[in-house]
């Protein structure tokens, strides 16, 4: 399995802030408290699970996951 | 309050759910879930002649598809009533349509954080056990009059800057404008009258003395051309932020108190395995969410196969989407530890609860300080949990046992 990739939509995301609750090592929150995943959206070996918990309950679809 | 319901109008008993429904009736209030699979069951929108014209979709496709679709569907009104005024008391950005929604909304999203929550906390921690305080040794309370209720008022009083002591008001303004209002446009104007005063006094007070709080972040928020906002915006966002963030998230408490009383098996494990609670309160907001709001139809389109005209309003049913089989595995059962939970508890698109991580910090709170100091309790045989009608919905009397008495 390549290194998994993540990435928030900005014109999906509305803020239901579940992906930070859940991986908070992942997410980031902005001022209005949008949801944008940390640095390059590189998930880190161990966060696997992680990611695919947030992107699967992101109430608004807007979290993808990519296999590099 | 309850005795208030009997000036109503009637409206007649239902007969037919799907061509004539009706969620003011009592036995919607009551027990909503068996009527929304058979609507559900019938088709993914249905429609009444009641309310002057009213869809709902039953499904959580369906309701998806509406909620992101401001093109058709506006946001004016966000209450389906027996009437449709003209003029509707603006409450920015709940009743806002874009391009106006986003400003008046990025106005208070930063209060609102996570982060701003986190700093709350230790205050409803303290709410909290004041309020159990007053009752544990009794072995028994109503925990919606006792407990559930005043747990959301003192929170937004206190991001507000307004006094705590004046939760019972803010409790009767909300009784009669999600409540008595879906039938009585006169109650409903004149409680959105007395709230505007009573805020305008607080906005007047802070002229010469000024706070750090809720009501002054609104009076000092700027447009983006750099201009105050105009009184009505101040007033109907402080009138949006009080409605809105009490009887919702009293609700929510109340049903998650109602659900853990009933079901022992649920009660005992939360006690065990408390890192359980952040998708616990997910999955207790999934099936027990209890509001549902309204859009009504501006153009003539296409929902799910169903055509919608306009002239109707739509009773978007968050809770019945949070129901709906064909996105939630059983559903209709409680899984303290669901692993897939899109719910739809605070809606979905631009209108997202701005307050959504206040209510999930003030649930969390709430139902961690009672488990940890009443971890045994039932419904007490002797009384009887009633529900709120309409917009809405939640225990507003919620007998219980404990201690000795469980």
């Amino acid at each position: 399995m390549g290194k998994l990739k993540i990435h928030v939509d900005q014109d999906k995301c509305q803020g239901h802030a579940r992906c930070k609750s859940l991986a908070p090592e992942l997410f980031e929150l902005d001022e209005y408290g949008n949801a944008h995943e940390v640095g390059d959206g590189v998930v880190p070996a161990g966060l696997e699970d992680k990611a695919y918990l947030a992107q699967t309950n992101c109430p608004e679809i807007a979290i993808e996951v990519t296999e590099e | 309050m309850s005795d208030a319901e009997s000036y109503l109008p009637e409206h007649p008993p239902v007969t037919d759910w799907v061509n004539d429904f009706d969620h003011t009736d009592p036995r919607w209030t009551e027990n909503p879930y068996p009527i929304w699979d058979e609507l559900r069951s019938a088709s993914p929108v249905v429609r009444t002649e009641r309310f002057l014209g009213c869809y709902m979709p039953t499904t959580y496709e369906a309701v998806r598809a509406i909620a992101n679709d401001t093109e058709h569907f506006s946001s004016r009104r966000v209450i389906v009533r027996d009437v449709r005024p003209e003029q509707t008391a603006k409450a920015p950005p709940i009743t806002s349509d874009p391009p106006e929604h986003k400003p008046a909304k990025q106005l208070l999203l930063p209060p609102f954080t996570p982060d701003a929550m986190k700093r709350l906390e230790p205050r409803v921690r303290a709410i909290c056990n004041e309020l159990i305080d007053g009752f544990i040794a009794d072995g028994r309370c109503d925990a919606a009059a006792r407990y559930t209720r005043h747990i959301p008022v003192r929170a937004i009083a206190h991001m507000l800057g307004i006094p705590e002591k004046d939760g019972d008001l803010f409790i009767r303004w909300i009784h009669e404008i999600l409540e008595l209002g879906i039938k009585d446009q006169q109650t409903l104007m004149k409680a959105a009258e007395e709230m505007d005063t009573y805020f305008a006094g607080h906005v007047a007070h802070r002229k010469t003395h000024p706070s750090d709080d809720l009501i002054s972040t609104m009076m000092n928020a700027r447009t983006k051309d750099g201009r105050p906002l105009d009184e009505a915006h101040v007033l109907g966002s402080l009138r949006l932020l009080l409605i809105a963030g009490i009887d919702t998230t009293w609700s929510a408490i109340g049903a998650s108190l109602w659900h853990l009383a009933g079901t022992p098996a649920d009660r005992e494990r939360l006690v065990k395995e408390p890192h359980l609670m952040p998708m616990a309160v997910e999955e207790l907001l999934r099936a027990y969410s209890p509001v549902t709001m309204a859009r009504e139809v501006m153009k003539e389109t296409v929902i799910s196969g169903c055509p919608i005209k306009p002239g109707n309003m739509v009773l978007l049913s968050f809770p019945a989407a949070n129901r709906d089989p064909a996105m939630f595995p059983d559903a209709d059962k409680v899984v303290l530890d669901r692993k897939e939970n899109r719910h739809a508890a605070f809606g979905l698109g631009i209108h997202r609860c701005v307050g959504s991580n206040l209510a999930r910090m003030e649930m969390t709170v709430a139902l961690e300080e009672w488990l940890k100091r009443i971890p045994d309790f039932r419904l007490d045989p002797a009384g009887k949990v009633t529900w709120s009608e309409g917009t809405v919905r939640g225990p507003r009397q919620l007998p219980l046992l404990f201690g000795k008495a469980a």
